[in-house]
C-alpha cells in the first residue's frame, strides 16, 4: 500500500474541492474549498452549528462529502477502504472536545494505547516513548493516575500526548479550548503551537476562541451557513472590514450571524395582549 | 376514514421500522462475527470480559439457583408425596433445572446484571466520544470491544446456568433430604436413572448458549446503537433487559419444541 503519495513537499496536505454534505435533508456544508500546508497551523472559525466539526469529521474520514473531493496527502478520502483510511488515520491524531480518554484505563496506558495496538515495539520502549510525550505536555507525574482524577485542563493534555504517540502527519483539533481556565488555555495554545512545529505536521482547529487562536495560527477560515465567508492570516482578519469578521472578532451581539432564532415577528404573537 | 388511514399509515411505518431495524442488528451481528479473529487472537481482552460478565455475575446466580432449588424441593415433595413418590424429588428438581429452569432463569439474570452492564459500558464510551477516538486511532471498535464483550458473554452465560442448575439441585437435596427427610440414596439413584446426558443436559446447555447468544448481541447492540446522551444510554439499557427476557422466553419456546416435542 502506498501511504505517501504525494511526493511534493510543496502540495497541500489537506485539499477540499466543492465540498458539499448533507444530514438527510439538511444540508450543512455547500460547496467548500480549502487547503491546509505542512507546517500550517489553521483555524476553522464560525457560529455554533455552522459546520465546522461537520467539516473536521470529513477531513477526519468519518464522514463522506456528499459531492466535491477531500484529500489528505493527495489521497480522496471519499474513495478509500476500509483498510486504506485506517492506514490513512495511523498517520493523523484528533483531540476531541473533553479528550474522550479511555476511562478503564490510567494516563499511562491512555498514551500507550496506540502505540502498542500499531506497533511490536518491546515494552520497554513502549515507556520510554510514553514518558517522553507526556513530558512534553507537562504531566509525566501524573502518568499513574487514573481519568477520572484529572481536570479537564489535564485531560485534554494527556489527550493531546495521545494523539501525537505516533508522530502523525495531520492533527485536528475540535474545539481545543473550550472550558478551560486561561492558564490550562494558554498552555493548551502552545502546544499546539509546539507540537505542530517539532512534528512537521500540519493542524487544523475548529474553535470559538478568537484572540488565542490570531496568536497561534498561521491562516484562518470562516464558516457561516455551510460556506467559506472569510478567510486570511491573523493580520489580515484583524484588519478585516467584511461584516462577519468583525462580528466575531469584536463578539457583537447581532450582525449577520442575527440574535434571535428565525421566528415569527413579535408583534403577531403579541396581538391579543398588547391591543 | 382520514382515522383509519392515519392509523394504518402509523402501523405501516412502524413495521418499516421494526424491519429496518432488525436488518441493522442482523448487519451489525454478522460484522461483530467478522471482527470477531482478534478476540480469540488476544485472548486477555475476552478472558476480561468473561470475568466482568461471567465471574462478576456468579454471586448473584448461585444464590438464585440455591433459593429455586430449595423452593422446587417444598414444592415438588408437596406434590410428589401425595402420589407417594416422593423418592422420585430428585429426579424431578434435576430435569426442572437442567431443561428448564437453569438456563431460562440464568438467561434472565444475566440479562439483567451482566447485559445491562455491557449495554451501559458501551453506550457510556459512545457518549464520551472514546469509540469514536479508538476509531480516528485506526482501532475498530468493533473488534476492541464490542466482540470481546460479545464473546465473554457468550462463553459465560453456559458456564453460568450449569453452575445454576448445580446449586439448585443443591438447594432440593438441601430441602428434600436434610429437611424433609426423603431417603438420599433414592434422591440420587433415581436422579441419575432418570436424567441422560444428551436428551436433558446437552439439551439444556445448547439452550442457554443460544440464550447467551441472544443476550450478548441485544446487549452490545443496544450499546452500540444508543443514543449518545444520558437519556439515550437509560432507554438502551431498558431495552436490554426487556428485549433480552422477551427473547429468551420465546426462543425457550422454540427450541423446547424442538427438543422434547419432536416437532
Amino acid at each position: 500500500m502506498n501511504l505517501s503519495v504525494s511526493n511534493d513537499p510543496n502540495a497541500p496536505l489537506v485539499r477540499l474541492e466543492g465540498v458539499r454534505f448533507a444530514y438527510g435533508e439538511r444540508e450543512i456544508l455547500r460547496g467548500v474549498d480549502l487547503t491546509v500546508h505542512r507546517g500550517q497551523v489553521v483555524a476553522i472559525m464560525g457560529g455554533s452549528g455552522c459546520g465546522k466539526t461537520t467539516l473536521l469529521r470529513l477531513i477526519g474520514g468519518q464522514l463522506r462529502a456528499g459531492s466535491g473531493k477531500v484529500e489528505v496527502d493527495g489521497q480522496n478520502l471519499g474513495r478509500l477502504s476500509t483498510d486504506a483510511l485506517y492506514a490513512m488515520r495511523r498517520r493523523m491524531g484528533m483531540l476531541f472536545q473533553f479528550g474522550a480518554l479511555f476511562t478503564d484505563m490510567s494516563v499511562f496506558d491512555n498514551v500507550a494505547f496506540p502505540l502498542r495496538e500499531h506497533t511490536d515495539l518491546p515494552d520497554e520502549l513502549i515507556r520510554d516513548l510514553v514518558l517522553m510525550k507526556l513530558h512534553a505536555v507537562g504531566l509525566r507525574g501524573a502518568q499513574s493516575l487514573m481519568p477520572s482524577e484529572l481536570s479537564g485542563g489535564m485531560a485534554r493534555r494527556v489527550a493531546l500526548a495521545r494523539a501525537v504517540a505516533l508522530d502523525p502527519m495531520l492533527m485536528l483539533y475540535d474545539e481545543p479550548f473550550a472550558g478551560l481556565d486561561p492558564i490550562s488555555l494558554g498552555i493548551t495554545g502552545q502546544l499546539i503551537r509546539r507540537l505542530n512545529d517539532a512534528l512537521g505536521a500540519a493542524s487544523i482547529m475548529v474553535t470559538h476562541d478568537v484572540h488565542v487562536s490570531l496568536g497561534l495560527v498561521d491562516y484562518v477560515y470562516f464558516v457561516s451557513n455551510g460556506v467559506i465567508v472569510a478567510q486570511g492570516s491573523p493580520e489580515e482578519i484583524r484588519a478585516s472590514v467584511d461584516p462577519f469578521v468583525r462580528q466575531f472578532v469584536d463578539a457583537e451581539a447581532d450582525g449577520p450571524v442575527p440574535f434571535h432564532y428565525p421566528a415569527p415577528p413579535l408583534e403577531s404573537l403579541l396581538d391579543g395582549v398588547t391591543a | 376514514m382520514n382515522v383509519l388511514a392515519a392509523t394504518l399509515r402509523k402501523l405501516g411505518a412502524m413495521a418499516i421500522d421494526g424491519v429496518w431495524g432488525l436488518g441493522f442488528a442482523s448487519r451489525f451481528f454478522l460484522a461483530v462475527l467478522r471482527y470477531s479473529g482478534q478476540s480469540f487472537r488476544r485472548l486477555p481482552l475476552t478472558i476480561r470480559e468473561i470475568y466482568f460478565s461471567g465471574v462478576l455475575s456468579l454471586l448473584i446466580i448461585l444464590v438464585s439457583g440455591l433459593f429455586v432449588g430449595l423452593v422446587l424441593g417444598l414444592q415438588g415433595y408437596d406434590i410428589l408425596q401425595r402420589f407417594g413418590s416422593s423418592d422420585a424429588l430428585g429426579v424431578m428438581v434435576s430435569l426442572s433445572l437442567l431443561r428448564e429452569l437453569g438456563p431460562v432463569v440464568a438467561g434472565l439474570l444475566f440479562a439483567s446484571r451482566a447485559g445491562s452492564a455491557v449495554t451501559a459500558e458501551i453506550g457510556l464510551m459512545k457518549t464520551t466520544e472514546q469509540l469514536q477516538a479508538m476509531d480516528m486511532m485506526a482501532v475498530n471498535p468493533l473488534a476492541r470491544v464490542v466482540a470481546p464483550r460479545f464473546w465473554g458473554g457468550v462463553i459465560s452465560m453456559p458456564l453460568l446456568a450449569a453452575m445454576f442448575s448445580a446449586m439448585g439441585i443443591f438447594g432440593g437435596w438441601l430441602i428434600g433430604v436434610v429437611a424433609i427427610g426423603v431417603d438420599d440414596g433414592a434422591f440420587w439413584s433415581q436422579m441419575r436413572a432418570a436424567v441422560d446426558f444428551r436428551y436433558d443436559v446437552l439439551n439444556g446447555v445448547i439452550k442457554s448458549f443460544v440464550f447467551g447468544v441472544a443476550v450478548s448481541w441485544i446487549a452490545v447492540f443496544q450499546g452500540y446503537d444508543c443514543q449518545p446522551t444520558a437519556e439515550g444510554v437509560s432507554r438502551a439499557i431498558t431495552r436490554t433487559v426487556v428485549y433480552s427476557a422477551l427473547a429468551i422466553l420465546a426462543l425457550d419456546f422454540v427450541l423446547t419444541s424442538f427438543m422434547f416435542r419432536g416437532l
